[in-house]
């Protein structure tokens, strides 16, 4: 498992090369890795079946306790199959979809990269490592949005996608760190088995609330959900792979292997129960004002997501047997009619409006009975999976009749847009002006596998839901359940109930027109709703920033001096007086007539410095100074600090004056007031310096850690001269960054330097 | 500046100073001295010596870029921290050799030693940077 994932990402970072060497072939050979994922995984379906659990783990971070740790078992499995399986048929059909485009092996690149890390979240078994999958697929979730990265329109997409999702991630982050700590353990496996410890616990809450914004800004649930539509903006592939069938059930699977964990009481069932059945109302109503295909399409799966959550949130047996059988026929619906979407706007150069489609049926035939198959499924008709699915889910909700209020509503609006993605295209009159022709092989083969599939799968509910539901839902459920899908269930109210959803969703398609009205009135709504709100936060944020670095970053060396020396003064003094303030100096040594004299001389000299009216006495006086911190240095003991202390001043004294070389004859420009400021700063500065220095001598440490270096440098070191050990030898950490900042200072002011405007040439 | 007494006198401190600013890195481990301040006095060797003739000539005589020199000098001192981790120690220890030149003499060389050399680069490479492209005629 870890080896097939690795294969994965390896396969991702060669995508571009392997495109470039064989460009034909490069999404063939691609695919063979997920491929290899996904008949492994079918080979350890029987296991499963059995309650078996996959295990692997690979120590990585020793110290943090980190393992590369992963487990299978029927959930990881249902979302691992539909990963690798769509995950195949897409790289397929991007080969058609980019035939030509000169970027393709960038985006082959992303989206297996994103396949691997999706892989990642649901097998990963380590809290931490299914945090670092679910960023990455935030990451290359926002590569993929924006890969027309031209239009401005795929980059904004792109940006909200992941700020949105980025910011749930923190509250993931923040709520899997708690969890971790309430429970004990940082394994999944270990932790679905300690459910009644966590839902005790006196963090209970604040876990739920973090983990389920984290997992409802990444499955697009209210009032997150806007990122989803917007994200449309990706290629076809990427949202038919991404934003339909897998990255988006990301959030629907967290919550789902944490059901056993936080699951089972009144604030799970509230929580997840009222946002899921909004997201399901407002993404189903919202879809009706939509033309655009894809985004028809997104708004439905923005309430399919909301209908797993609501299921979730429901917690008994049947709702998440329900659960299971939904997210399986939605993945195999909605890919479908999202790749032949794409399919529609490649074939008839770009047209993505429903309205503007029509009587595609003669030029189109594969794709329209793929898409009439998907579309059925959609709407929920027999004999397709999403009936089954749907026989299920109203099963399920039998005490909640609220709930199936809300199904038939929802259920109506799936019909409606089945209709309108899946039949409505291909029927009618070809509008005038509207060519296309056949999607060619390779974009046809995913439509009909899965197209296909929603058929053949139907029929052979019975061991499909023992062989793939059953085991996903006893690891949601966390105890032993039997799943018994069924075709024909027997005439009962449910299948009344069902009937008349499909009859009201297909009345709903005849009056598409009117309907059409109603919902562009609601997108008025819009203008008030989460997205504008968003887009309300982030101006604001970027005008505050702009506006604070107009402040701070005036371009004025005085100014920066200023704030650095203020607020350098400011911190030190109040971490000071918190500490306890100034305890007093009785430990001080007694001058000496040389150490006076030397003292005398460097006042006089900084005086001298500040006084002078030419800049070359200045630097000079402050060349006394330091040499004078030399001699000092030499009397109390300190040779390598006198030493060194020496040449940077001859060094400084150098540069300096070089520098003033270039500058322009010495005037005062400033003000008084400027000024007055400037020596209050200056002598607030060494005021400051002072008292620390005198308060340094007052702190006395049990065992001078001067003690520990004396004693191991020659022993552990090799080396007598204790200054340099510590330098390059016990610090050595802290001397490489130094010289790595030196390095990267030197380079700053070399090319500062380098600004200066060529005189000599220009004139010449 | 084209004075002949300053010209003469760096022609012959030259040598010495950046004898001594290798001696000052080299005795570092034990004595007063070290890398840093090597570098600086090698580095200031080279001052000199643009200030006395110009930064051109200086140039020349150290044969490379400061902008190389310090590149090097980083990453010998990251290098000399890598050598550890193959030993199974981790990044930055020190690890000792004797080598044997002959049959009494031995060397006593360690990574800390060449992490030191690394600093004195680097801060030579830095400090002539800055030097040359302040001091450079326009």
């Amino acid at each position: 498992m870890t080896l097939l994932l690795s294969i994965c990402f390896i396969a991702a970072l060669l995508a571009p090369w392997i495109h470039r060497a064989c460009n034909r072939y490069a999404g063939a050979l691609l695919l063979s890795a997920p491929l290899a994922m996904f008949v492994w995984l079918l080979k350890q379906l029987p296991e499963l079946m059995h309650g078996g659990v996959i295990l692997q783990s690979t120590p990585w971070v020793e110290k943090l306790g980190l393992e590369l740790a992963f487990h299978l078992d029927g959930l990881s499995a249902l979302f691992a199959l539909l990963i690798s399986g769509i995950g195949v048929l897409i790289l397929l059909y991007t080969q058609g979809y980019f035939k030509g485009h000169p970027q393709q092996g960038r985006f082959l690149m992303y989206i297996t990269a994103f396949m691997a890390s999706m892989l990642g979240v649901v097998l990963a078994d380590h809290l931490l490592l299914v945090f670092i999958f679910w960023e990455l697929t935030s990451f290359t979730s926002y590569l993929l949005i924006g890969f027309n990265h031209e239009s401005e329109a795929a980059r904004k997409a792109a940006l909200q996608a992941m700020l949105v999702t980025v910011l749930g991630g923190l509250f993931l982050l923040a709520g899997i760190i708690l969890m971790a700590d309430a429970a004990g353990t940082w394994r999944l496996s270990e932790l679905v088995q300690r459910g009644d410890l966590l839902t005790a616990h006196k963090h209970y809450l604040p876990i739920l609330v973090l983990v389920c914004v984290g997992a409802f800004t990444k499955s697009a649930q209210f009032p997150f959900h806007f990122w989803l539509p917007n994200a449309m903006q990706a290629p076809t592939p990427a949202s038919a792979y991404l934003h339909s069938s897998t990255m988006v059930k990301a959030g629907v699977y967290l919550l789902a292997r944490l059901h056993p964990a936080l699951g089972h009481t009144e604030e799970w069932t509230l929580l997840l129960t009222t946002i899921g059945t909004i997201t399901f109302l407002l993404g189903a109503i919202m879809a009706l004002g939509q033309h655009v295909l894809k985004r028809l399409l997104a708004y439905t799966t923005v309430s399919a997501l909301g209908a797993m959550v609501m299921l979730l949130g429901v917690g008994t047996k049947y709702t998440i047997k329900a659960m299971a059988a939904f997210v399986l026929a939605h993945a195999l619906y909605k890919a479908t009619l999202f790749m032949i979407a794409g399919g529609i706007t490649h074939e008839t150069d770009g047209e993505t409006s429903v309205d503007k489609l029509g009587g595609l049926r003669k030029a189109m035939p594969v794709s329209f009975f793929c898409a009439v198959l998907a579309g059925l499924s959609m709407g929920g008709f027999p004999p397709f999976l999403g009936f089954v699915a749907k026989e299920t889910w109203l099963h399920s909700l039998g005490d909640y009749p609220l709930l199936i209020a809300a199904t038939v509503i929802g259920g109506a609006a799936y019909v409606l847009v089945g209709f309108s993605t899946g039949v409505k295209p291909f029927v009618g009159k070809i509008p005038e002006g509207l060519h296309a022709h056949e999607v060619p092989f390779s974009m046809r083969v995913g439509p009909v596998v899965l197209g296909l599939g929603c058929l053949a799968l139907a029929i052979a509910c019975g061991p499909v839901g023992h062989a793939i539901v059953q085991p996903a839902a006893t690891a949601i459920y966390a105890k032993e359940l039997e799943v018994h899908l069924h075709l024909w269930a027997g005439f009962n109210k449910y299948l009344v109930i069902s009937l008349a959803t499909l009859a009201i969703g297909t009345i709903a398609f005849l009056m598409r027109p009117f309907i059409l009205r109603i919902g562009k009135r609601l997108a008025v709504l819009g203008r008030v709703g989460p997205d504008a709100m968003y887009q309300m936060l982030l101006d604001t944020v970027l005008k505050f920033a702009a506006w604070q670095t107009r402040k701070l970053q005036t371009g004025i060396l005085r100014d920066y001096i200023r704030i650095t020396v203020v607020s350098t003064v400011v911190l030190v003094i109040t971490a000071f007086l918190r500490a306890g303030g100034f305890e007093g100096w009785d430990n001080l040594s007694p001058l000496s007539l040389r150490i006076d004299l030397v003292g005398v001389l460097m006042v006089l000299a900084a005086i001298a410095t500040v006084w002078s009216k030419s800049r070359l006495r200045s630097i000079l006086c402050l060349g006394v100074v330091g040499y004078s911190m030399a001699m000092l240095f030499s009397f109390f003991g300190a040779p390598d600090l006198a030493m060194t202390q020496l040449v940077i001043e001859t060094l400084t004294v150098i540069l300096m004056a070089l520098a003033f070389y270039h500058l322009p004859s010495f005037s005062h420009f400033s003000s008084r007031g400027t000024r007055a400021i400037d020596i209050t700063i200056s002598i607030g500065f060494g005021l400051m310096i002072t008292v620390l220095v005198l308060a340094a001598l007052a702190v006395q440490t049990p065992t001078p850690v001067s003690d520990f270096y004396l004693e191991h440098s020659y022993k552990e070191a090799h080396g007598r001269n204790v200054v340099n050990v510590i330098l390059v030898d016990f610090r050595a950490l802290d001397t490489l960054g130094e010289i790595t900042v030196l390095t990267i200072a030197a380079l700053g002011g070399a090319a500062l330097l380098n600004l200066r405007p060529k005189k000599k040439e220009d004139a010449a | 500046m084209t004075s002949i007494i300053l010209r003469t006198a760096t022609r012959y401190m030259f040598p010495p100073l950046l004898v001594f600013s290798v001696y000052l890195l080299l005795r570092g481990h034990h004595y007063p001295g070290g890398g840093f301040v090597g570098g600086l006095m090698a580095g200031s060797a080279f001052a000199l010596y643009s200030l006395a003739f110009d930064v051109a000539s200086a140039r020349k005589l150290l044969r490379a870029d400061p902008g190389d020199v310090t590149a090097i000098g980083l990453a010998i001192a990251l290098f000399s921290g890598v050598v550890a981790l193959f030993s199974g120690n981790t990044f930055l220890t020190g690890i000792w050799w004797d080598i044997h030149i002959g049959p009494a003499i031995a060397i006593h060389l360690g990574t800390p030693v060449i992490f030191d050399v690394g600093v004195y680069l680097v801060v030579l490479g830095v400090l002539l940077t800055l030097v040359f492209s302040l001091g450079e005629e326009e």
